[in-house]
């Protein structure tokens, strides 16, 4: 974890209002783990005043990749940076996705929705690269909004999409498409990063089936690093429920450990 | 060079900056992006005498240049800090100031009990002004009398210095700053943050879960250097200043206007290295103007 104050943006590509920026940032690139965030600051002016967490969406020795979608004035910010502009990285940060030697011919199902599939890919490349047979599960609503598709296709993942209204692949939800696929072929582990409802229903079918499961949360933060105690979500452990910073034991838990509400 | 130290008359600090309660968690946090040594100080998270839940989520919203939470001061205790956290604090050489809590004016007795039997603590902060734990944001720093009869029933069990810290969420903060000072308290902190709501125009719903929360960050620092002026020009007992602090020239202002020290609070978050930083700005700000002596320029505003 490392205030990188020197990374500085390599290259800007966008869908619609979906946006990945190339970064250079050796420091946080090579101590990033898949599932692990970064903490971005999008203005130098006190408005807005809180960095903005985001997911890495790849990383390697140069630097880290981000994939984003504009969600309000932070993001919209960040989504009008250009290549050469500065960029003040704070990471990576959190307790990222369970990724071991261990993963050696196993059948990973990987779920993602919308910008969740944004840590899922960085995820995918390195359990291909333990030797996984890895398979992504990519939803959206339309197909603008699936548009890494041909990016984790192209990095030799097993693909399926799936939009609410048919315009690309499966017509219906994510989990719609899983659930019998989970059945047809029988999974060691699943992942998933999306919306709530989506996680909950993905974790309902994996803890039926006896699946290892492990989510990443998202939420609002003040800091990123476990001082404000803003980011909090309803976590089981040993001792009973309480709120957890998912900043600081998370963005990603077990499923077994996560309380889904409504 | 600028000779940084400040006394505070019962606390020799290196510098006159500290973090604020509840921005700095239990000040390991930060070690990884500052060294703690360098601060004047800094003030842990508010603990009860019990592990405290907090409220439910959402507790943050971001509003222009502020921030409005309502933790609800979720926390380890006095307790669990003692035996897992202050062992590890000792060494820092930096002033270690423990914000203390309470359900009742019994609680914050107990948890001042407990912690004269522990080392490795300078001073106590009475936190008696959080806005969210309470319906309606109620803390006895609302009320002179309150506010008198819990810092004399602190001051009658602790050996060790109490600041009291104020809210800003009153009619005439001097008249609580009073009650504060006959009461026998050591020094006065202030603000703690303005009682807040945000509404989110499609659902209709509070932005908060706990529908209020207290405001910070530098959308209220105008608000914090007034009271600050007002309180430090009224009462004999050092001043502690802070609301919205980013830069070494936000900490010169309250410093001008009346405080000894200031804490830093809110820009932690956006920069976990800020207070440091704040420190060099101090510095480099009073030997371009030729200031041998920080605490020189306390209360040194003058009238037009």
């Amino acid at each position: 974890m490392t205030i990188d104050r020197n990374a500085r943006i390599r290259d800007v590509k966008s869908w619609g209002d979906y946006f990945l920026l190339t970064i250079d940032s050796p420091a946080v690139g090579r101590e990033a783990q898949p599932g692990q965030f970064v903490m971005v600051k999008v203005a130098d002016t006190p408005f807005p005043l809180l960095r903005r967490p985001l997911s890495i969406h790849d990383a390697g020795e140069s630097g880290i990749e981000l994939f984003f979608k504009i969600a309000g004035l932070g993001t919209g910010i960040l989504a009008a940076k250009r290549p050469g502009d500065p960029l003040d990285v704070l990471g990576p940060l959190g307790k990222g996705f369970t990724v071991s030697e261990g993963a050696r011919g196993k059948n990973a199902f990987l779920v993602g929705g919308g910008r969740g599939i944004a840590p899922l890919y960085f995820l995918g490349k390195e359990l291909l690269a333990l030797g996984a047979r890895v398979t992504v599960f990519y939803g959206g609503r339309r197909h603008l909004d699936i548009p890494m598709k041909d990016k984790l296709e192209a990095a030799g993942l097993r693909l399926l999409c799936s939009t609410d209204d048919g315009s690309f692949g499966f017509r219906g939800l994510v989990t719609e498409l899983l659930c019998p696929e989970l059945d047809r072929t029988p999974a060691d582990i699943l992942f998933a990063c999306g919306p709530d409802p989506m996680m909950k229903a993905a974790a309902g079918m994996a803890r039926d089936r006896r699946i290892p499961a492990e989510f990443s949360l998202e939420s609002l933060m003040g800091c990123g690093i476990g001082a404000c105690w803003g980011c909090v979500r309803r976590i089981r452990d040993a001792g009973g429920e309480g709120w957890v910073k998912i900043c600081e034991e998370g963005p990603v838990f077990p499923g077994d450990r996560i309380v889904w509400t409504d | 060079m600028t000779d940084l130290t400040i006394d505070l008359g019962f606390l020799k600090l290196k510098n006159p900056v500290l973090t604020a309660s509840g921005t700095f968690g239990y000040g390991l946090e930060f070690e990884p992006y500052l060294g703690l040594r360098k601060l004047g100080g800094f003030v842990v998270k508010g603990l009860y005498l019990e592990p405290r839940e907090g409220n439910p989520p959402p507790r943050l919203v971001e509003t222009p240049s502020g921030l409005i939470n309502a933790i609800g001061l979720q926390g380890v205790g006095v307790k669990a800090f003692a035996e897992k956290i202050l062992p590890k604090l000792k060494d820092l050489q930096t002033a270690i100031v423990v914000n203390v809590c309470g359900g009742d004016d019994d609680e914050y007795v107990a948890v001042v009990e407990f912690l004269e039997r522990q080392e490795g603590i300078a001073a106590y902060e009475l936190n008696i002004s959080c806005p969210n734990v309470k319906k309606e944001g109620m803390c006895p720093a609302l009320f002179p009398e309150p506010t008198f009869h819990l810092i004399q029933r602190i001051k009658a069990v602790s050996r060790r210095p109490v600041i009291t810290k104020l809210s800003p969420n009153v009619t005439n903060v001097v008249e609580i700053a009073k009650a504060a000072e006959a009461a026998g308290t050591d020094a006065i902190s202030l603000v703690n943050t303005f009682l807040a709501m945000a509404i989110d125009i499609e659902t209709r719903r509070p932005r908060l879960a706990n529908t209020f929360g207290g405001l910070s960050g530098p959308a209220i620092r105008p608000l914090a250097v007034r009271m600050v002026y007002q309180v430090a020009s009224r009462v004999k007992v050092p001043v502690i200043g802070m609301g919205g602090i980013m830069t070494g020239a936000d900490a010169l202002e309250f410093l001008i206007a009346g405080a000894s020290a200031v804490e830093v609070g809110t820009a932690n978050f956006v920069e976990p290295d800020a207070a440091v930083r704040i420190i060099g700005e101090i510095e480099a700000w009073c030997e371009a103007h030729g200031i041998g002596r920080i605490r020189d320029i306390v209360g040194t505003v003058k009238a037009w």
